[in-house]
C-alpha cells in the first residue's frame, strides 16, 4: 500500500490519468501482447479516452503477468505498474457505477463493514427464528420448523432481486461509460456473447497465454491454482443455482418440501456446490495473504479480503448445516448460514462480487471489438 | 566458499552457462552486478531470439535454413565475422529453441508491428525480463547460488589459468573466491561513458544507452589487461537512431522510433544528412544510429506531417506539434530560415503524383534533383500540424570483446585460458564485426552460453 496517498489515487480522473500514461509505454512497447486480452486492446489503437481506459481496466484480470515481465517497473523511472493502476481504476468505476453509489464505496473498501452486515443479519435471523411467533413451521419437517418456507422466500426473494436489479443499472451505467468514441456496430453480436461466456468459464486470461496461469502467490512463478480456486468458487454459483431451482421444481410443482434426501438433485448440486465454494473462497483468501499488495488496489484489500470469507463461511456454514441438522446446533447454524448468504446477496452490487458482472460485460465488449475487426 | 563454477554476470548467456554447469553435476555461483529488480543485463530488455529452423515450429513460420541465416548475417556486417563461430550460432540455434522451452521460456507469435520477423526470429512470450525471470527460478530449483549487486573487480589469471576471482559484494566489501572453472559473460562496455569517450571522442557523451548501465566492461578490461587476445574495434556496437528524450540508460524497445522513412531528418545545421527512404525501417534502423552519432551535437531532427502521423508504430512520447513549420522548428531549437529553405528544396524535390505512396512497401516515390535524394516514399512535408521528434544514438552493446574458439574457451595471446570460457556480449564480436541482425545477441548468447557451461562442467568433472 505504497502509494495509496498519493493524489490519483483519491481522484478517479487522476486514476484514469496515470493508467493512460502507463497504456500509452505498453503501447510503445508491446511485449506482453501474449498474456491476456488487455494488450491486444491496447495495440489495437493509438490514443485511449477514459472510456477506454474503463474498459481495459475493467477487461485486465489481475494475472500479473505483465508486472513480473516489465522491464519499466519501478524502480525504474517509468514506474509501469499496469496491474495497480488499472485496478485502481476499476475500484473508482465500481464505485461509480453502483447504485446507490454511496453503498458502493463502503462495503468495497471495508471488510470490518462486510463481517458487521454479515453479523446484523446473522443476529436478525436469529432472533426472529428465535423470538418470534409464527415465523416457524410446526408442520414442517428440518430447519423449517424453526422458519418457515413462506417466511424463507418473503425475506429472500427481495434480498436477492432487489440487488440484482441495482447491479442491472450498474451494468448500463457501464456500458454506456465504455462506448468507443469510434463507434463500432450499434448491436450486440451474439457470436461476442459467446466468446465472452466461453472466456469467463475457462478464465482464460488467467491462463497466463501458455494456458499455465498466472503469477500470483509467489511472484513470476505461474501457476494455475488461483484459476482453479477461483472457478471453484465461481461454479458453485452456477450449481447453486441448479440446487435452488430444482428445490424450488419440487416444491411447487411435486408438493415435495424440503428437506431432501442426498441423492436428489438439490442436495446433489448443493453439497458439491458448498464444497466447491469453502474450497475455492478460503484457498483465494490464502492466496491473497501471500501476494504482493502493491500490485493491486490497497484501498480496498480489507474489503476484498472480507467478500471472500464472506463467501467461504456460506459454503462452510451450509456443509455444517447439513452435517449437524439434527443436533442442538440447527438454530445457530441456520441462522449463521442464512445470515450470510443473506448478507452475500445485499453485497452483490457493492463488494468485490459485482466484478463478475462487470467483467463479463468488459469480455463482451472485447469480442465485439475483435468481432468489429474481423479478428 | 567453495564453488566448481563462478559465473560472472547475470543475463541471459550467465544462466544459460549456470544452468548447463549445473546440469553437469557443479556447485554453481552467479556474481550479477545489478540489484534484483535489475538483474539480466541487456537480456532484460531483449524480445526474440533469432532462429534456424527446417519448417514451421512454435510460432516460427516456415522454413529458416542455414545458408540463408548465414547470408543475412554477411549482409549486414559486411564480411566482418568469423565464419566458423557464426556457423556454430546457426547451427546450434536450431536446438536451442527446445532447450529454452525446457528451461521455462515460453514463446509467442511475432509481435504485432513485427511481421517481418516471424520467419527468422521466436519472440518470448512477455519480453526478456520474462525470458530472465523463468532462467533464474530454473537456475535456483537446480541449486545454483546468485548473488546480486556484486561487482568483479578482478579476475585474476595465473599461467593461463583463473587463480581466483575478487568481487565487492552488497555491502562494498572485497570478497575473494577460488572457482575451478569461470564463465565470463558480463556483457559489453556500453554502460561505462568514460571508455565509449575514449573510443569515440567527445561526441559519445551525449549517447543514450539503450540497456542495462550494468554493464561497464570491468572484466572485459581486466582480462584484455592480463593478455586475453582481443576482437572487435572499440567503436564498433549495435547502435540505433531512438527518441533523443529516453532516459540515458534502461530506455529499451519503447523508445524506438519509427517515423524516419516518412520523414524528411535536419541536422543540428538544418541540413539533410541520408536518404531517409532507403530501405524499410526495420532494415535500416541500426544504420541510423551510427549517421545521427556522425552528426553536429549527435541528434537528429525528424519532421513530418499530418498525413504520416498514424503510418508508424506509437512513440513513447508525444511529438512536438505545430501549425506552422516555422513553430515547429522552433520549437526544436533550429534555425527558422536555414531549416524552412530545406525543407522547400525537400518538397519541391518531390513528385507532383503522390497516388504511388505505400507505406508498407518500397514505393520508389523519390525525390529529384536533390542531394541526398530521398529513394521512397517522398511525399512534400505541407499539411498541418506539422510533427517533430529528436533522434539520438542509442548504444545497445559495444563490440570489443575476448576472442573464443568454438569451445567459448578464453584465448590468451600464448594459448588457451585453462579454466576460462567467455558467453554472449562479451565475445560477441568475434561474430558480429558490424551491423546488427535482429535477435542474433541473443542466440550468440544462448549458444555460447549453453556450450561455456557444458565445457566447464566436464572441465571440472573430469579434471
Amino acid at each position: 500500500m505504497s502509494n495509496t496517498d498519493s493524489p490519483f489515487v483519491e481522484n478517479p480522473l487522476g486514476a484514469i490519468e496515470e493508467a493512460a500514461r502507463q497504456v500509452n509505454i505498453c503501447n510503445a512497447c508491446r511485449y506482453c501482447e501474449g498474456y491476456c486480452a488487455v494488450f491486444p486492446a491496447i495495440t489495437s489503437a493509438r490514443s485511449f479516452s477514459e472510456a477506454d481506459i474503463t474498459q481495459l481496466a475493467n477487461l485486465c484480470h489481475n494475472c500479473r503477468g505483465c508486472y513480473y515481465a516489465c522491464q519499466y517497473a519501478p524502480p525504474h523511472e517509468f514506474a509501469v505498474n499496469l496491474p495497480k493502476a488499472l485496478a485502481e481504476v476499476r475500484q473508482n468505476s465500481w464505485e461509480d457505477f453502483a447504485f446507490p453509489r454511496a453503498l458502493g464505496r463502503q462495503f468495497h473498501r471495508s471488510g470490518a463493514a462486510i463481517a458487521l452486515l454479515a453479523f446484523m443479519a446473522f443476529a436478525a435471523l436469529f432472533a426472529l427464528a428465535r423470538f418470534v411467533s409464527g415465523v416457524g413451521d410446526a408442520q414442517g419437517e428440518g430447519f423449517y420448523r424453526l422458519m418457515s418456507h413462506t417466511v424463507m422466500v418473503s425475506i429472500f426473494a427481495p434480498a436477492f432481486i432487489l440487488p440484482m436489479l441495482a447491479v442491472g443499472v450498474g451494468l448500463v451505467r457501464y456500458w454506456r461509460a465504455t462506448r468507443p468514441e469510434s463507434g463500432g456496430s450499434r448491436w450486440l453480436h451474439p457470436r461476442a456473447l459467446a466468446l465472452a461466456y466461453q472466456d469467463a468459464m475457462t478464465m482464460k486470461n488467467l491462463g497466463g497465454g501458455h494456458d499455465e496461469g498466472c503469477n500470483f502467490e509467489d511472484e513470476d512463478r505461474f501457476s494455475n491454482l488461483r484459476r482453479w480456486l477461483h472457478q471453484a468458487a465461481a461454479f458453485c454459483f452456477i450449481l447453486c443455482f441448479f440446487s435452488t431451482s430444482s428445490a424450488t421444481l419440487m416444491h411447487y410443482v411435486l408438493d415435495w418440501p424440503a428437506p431432501y434426501p442426498i441423492w436428489t438433485p438439490p442436495k446433489v448440486f448443493g453439497v458439491s456446490g458448498g464444497v466447491l465454494l469453502t474450497l475455492g473462497s478460503f484457498g483465494l483468501a490464502w492466496l491473497k495473504t501471500r501476494a504482493d499488495r502493491d500490485l493491486g488496489d490497497g484501498r480496498v484489500w480489507g474489503g476484498e479480503m472480507g467478500f471472500v470469507l464472506l463467501l467461504g463461511s456460506v459454503g462452510l456454514s451450509g456443509l455444517l448445516l447439513y452435517g449437524l441438522g439434527s443436533t442442538p446446533w440447527l438454530d445457530v447454524l441456520l441462522a449463521v448460514h442464512l445470515g450470510t448468504v443473506l448478507a452475500l446477496f445485499l453485497l452483490v452490487p457493492y463488494s468485490k462480487m459485482a466484478h463478475g458482472f462487470y467483467r463479463l460485460a468488459a469480455l463482451v465488449r472485447d469480442a465485439q471489438r475483435r468481432i468489429d475487426r474481423g479478428l | 566458499m567453495q564453488v566448481d563454477v563462478a559465473v560472472l554476470g547475470g543475463g541471459n548467456a550467465a544462466l544459460c552457462g549456470a544452468i548447463n554447469a549445473a546440469l553437469a553435476g557443479c556447485s554453481v555461483l552467479v556474481l550479477e552486478s545489478a540489484p534484483k529488480p535489475y538483474r539480466g543485463g541487456n537480456s532484460r530488455h531483449t524480445r526474440n531470439f533469432r532462429c534456424m529452423h527446417q519448417g514451421p515450429v512454435g510460432p516460427l513460420t516456415g522454413a529458416y535454413l542455414e545458408d540463408e541465416y548465414f547470408d543475412d548475417l554477411i549482409k549486414v556486417t559486411k564480411g566482418q565475422t568469423d565464419e566458423i563461430l557464426a556457423r556454430k550460432a546457426i547451427r546450434e540455434s536450431e536446438a536451442c529453441f527446445a532447450w529454452m522451452h525446457t528451461q521455462g521460456i515460453r514463446f509467442q507469435p511475432s509481435l504485432s508491428g513485427t511481421l517481418s520477423l516471424s520467419r527468422t526470429n521466436a519472440f518470448f512470450l512477455g519480453g526478456g525480463k520474462a525470458l530472465v525471470n523463468a532462467l533464474y527460478r530454473r537456475a535456483e530449483q537446480l541449486g545454483v547460488r546468485v548473488r546480486y549487486q556484486t561487482e568483479v573487480t578482478h579476475v585474476d589469471m595465473r599461467d593461463n589459468r583463473v587463480a581466483e576471482v575478487v568481487f565487492t559484494d552488497e555491502q562494498g566489501a572485497e570478497n575473494r573466491v577460488q572457482p575451478r572453472a569461470v564463465i565470463a559473460a558480463s556483457g559489453g562496455f556500453q554502460g561505462d561513458t568514460d571508455w565509449l569517450e575514449r573510443a569515440w571522442g567527445p561526441g559519445a557523451q551525449n549517447f543514450l544507452i539503450r540497456g542495462t548501465q550494468y554493464n561497464r566492461g570491468v572484466v572485459l578490461r581486466d582480462l584484455l589487461d592480463q593478455g586475453a587476445q582481443s576482437v572487435g574495434d572499440p567503436t564498433q556496437c549495435h547502435a540505433v537512431a531512438i527518441d533523443g528524450r529516453a532516459p540515458k540508460f534502461d530506455g529499451g524497445i519503447a523508445s524506438r522510433l519509427d517515423c524516419v522513412p516518412f520523414s524528411v531528418v535536419l541536422n543540428q545545421n538544418s541540413q539533410r544528412f541520408y536518404d531517409e527512404g532507403e530501405d524499410v525501417w526495420p532494415k535500416r534502423y541500426a544504420i541510423w544510429g551510427r549517421l545521427v552519432a556522425a552528426q553536429p551535437s549527435q541528434i537528429g531532427h525528424v519532421i513530418i506531417d499530418r498525413r504520416s502521423l498514424n503510418l508508424f508504430m506509437p512513440s513513447l512520447y508525444p511529438p512536438l506539434v505545430s501549425d506552422t513549420l516555422e513553430g515547429l522548428v522552433e520549437q526544436m531549437g533550429l534555425p527558422t530560415g536555414a531549416s524552412l529553405a530545406s525543407i522547400s528544396a525537400f518538397n519541391a524535390a518531390c513528385a507532383n503524383d503522390l497516388s504511388g505512396f505505400r507505406p508498407t512497401e518500397l514505393d520508389g516515390l523519390a525525390t529529384r534533383g536533390i542531394e541526398p535524394a530521398k529513394t521512397n516514399w517522398a511525399r512534400p512535408i505541407t499539411e498541418p500540424p506539422f510533427y517533430g521528434y529528436t533522434l539520438r544514438p542509442g548504444v545497445t552493446f559495444t563490440y570489443l570483446g575476448l576472442k573464443v574458439d568454438q569451445a567459448a574457451r578464453v584465448q590468451m595471446q600464448d594459448g588457451p585460458a585453462e579454466n576460462l570460457w567467455a558467453a554472449g556480449e562479451i565475445m560477441a564480436g568475434s561474430i558480429l564485426g558490424q551491423g546488427y541482425l535482429a535477435g542474433f545477441g541473443m542466440t550468440i548468447g544462448t549458444v555460447f552460453g549453453r556450450q561455456a557451461g557444458q565445457e566447464a562442467g566436464a572441465y571440472v568433472k573430469h579434471r
